[in-house]
């Protein structure tokens, strides 16, 4: 580096984005790689069954599997909404509101 | 004792072959029985890497296959009297290893009192990796500070401890080495390229040596001289560092600082 590159403004450096960007991904893949298999497409169809009641978002489903003693425990949590947008009683509202 | 090592990395090009040819020759000029296979199958390469490209009659499938017998298909190398390449085949198809197949090679070359086997792997993750490091006692990750190498050798040190021998067997799974091959010290300095520290804490593993990018490397399989041989450039210094650090013995790091730059050249830029 020359003198008068202290002037000029250099670029974030790369290597150390490149360090935050792999110790973000491999920590995630890690976390996943011990899962089944089935656990993403599970966790889509619960996501479309819980739908049809709630309107959840698509990263309100949290799905794990751990592991107690000789057994293992599937263990989902769905976040609600704050206010329970019903569909069902939102369409309901609608009609008599006709 | 025989010891399997396997050379691998998920990622293509990162430099399997290059690593597998020199850490073989390292260990074999240190007067140990050496076997060096490879497991590529299709895409044979390590007999150019080691210069006995013409000299291949059989190879390890014909050996699985029961086509020739391991002896026959065993290349002695020219340079070094206990030093024996196994190429592999070129035309068959993926399939043509099996699990028993290729066990069954290692226990008659363990029988043949060889120290250690070096097992050459493909990229990826198919069967030809899985069959290298299946029976493997140590693995060197070959890797390049780069962010794709990076995160492959992070799936295939998940893969080999669970789909391997010692995985199953429960008896303490592989031992794992990272290996960092093209590094650039001027650009680590830079900032423009992951430091030796940066991967290691990544991926959690301990370096067992750092190979600076080199011309002597693409001059070495240019000649098919494995790169440790030529030991006038830094890469062959730094492999020899690895053998020997393979070996049991400590060997500071070498090559892994930027040249310090004069006093005209920091003041005006280069």
């Amino acid at each position: 580096m020359g003198l008068f590159d202290f002037l000029r403004s250099r670029p974030k450096n790369t290597a150390s984005v490149a360090t935050e960007r792999l110790r973000i991904i491999v920590a995630q893949e890690r976390a996943a790689s011990g899962r089944p298999d089935y656990l993403p497409l599970l966790r889509r169809e619960l996501l479309e069954v819980i739908r049809k009641y709630v309107n959840v978002d698509p990263d309100a489903i949290d799905i794990h599997v751990e592991r107690d003693g000789d057994s293992e425990v599937l263990e989902l949590s769905v976040a609600l909404p704050e206010k329970a947008a019903n569909p069902a009683a939102a369409a309901a509202a609608a009609a008599s509101a006709d | 004792m025989t010891e399997i090592i396997v050379v691998t990395s998920g990622k293509g090009g990162v430099g399997k072959t290059t690593t597998s040819a020199s850490l073989a020759v390292g260990l074999a000029r240190r007067g140990k029985k050496v076997a060096v296979i490879d497991f590529d199958v299709g895409l044979r390469n390590l007999d150019l890497i080691m210069g006995c490209e013409r000299r291949v009659v059989y190879d390890f499938v014909n050996v699985i296959q029961g086509e020739c017998t391991l002896k026959q298909a065993l290349i002695k190398d020219k340079r070094i009297d206990t030093l024996f390449v196994l190429a592999a085949s070129q035309t068959r198809d993926k399939d043509a290893l099996s699990k028993e197949g290729v066990e069954r090679v290692l226990n008659e070359l363990t029988e043949d009192g060889f120290d250690y086997i070096i097992c050459d792997s493909p990229a990826g993750i198919e069967k030809g990796a899985s069959l290298a490091m299946y029976f493997a006692d140590r693995a060197i990750v070959v890797v390049n500070p780069e962010v794709s190498s990076v995160r492959d050798s992070d799936r295939i040190l998940g893969l080999l401890s669970s789909k391997t021998r010692r995985a199953e067997l429960g008896n303490g799974g592989v031992e794992q080495h990272l290996l960092l091959t093209r590094y650039n010290p001027e650009r680590v300095a830079s900032g423009d390229m992951m430091g030796i520290a940066d991967v290691k804490d990544i991926l959690g593993i301990e370096v067992i040596g750092v190979i600076p990018e080199s011309p002597g490397v693409l001059s070495a399989s240019n000649a098919g001289v494995p790169v440790i041989l030529d030991d006038a450039s830094d890469a062959g210094q730094a492999y020899s560092d690895a053998v020997a650090r393979l070996a049991g013995e400590t060997r500071p790091l070498r090559f892994t600082e930027a040249q310090k730059k004069g006093l005209f050249a920091r003041i005006f830029g280069s």
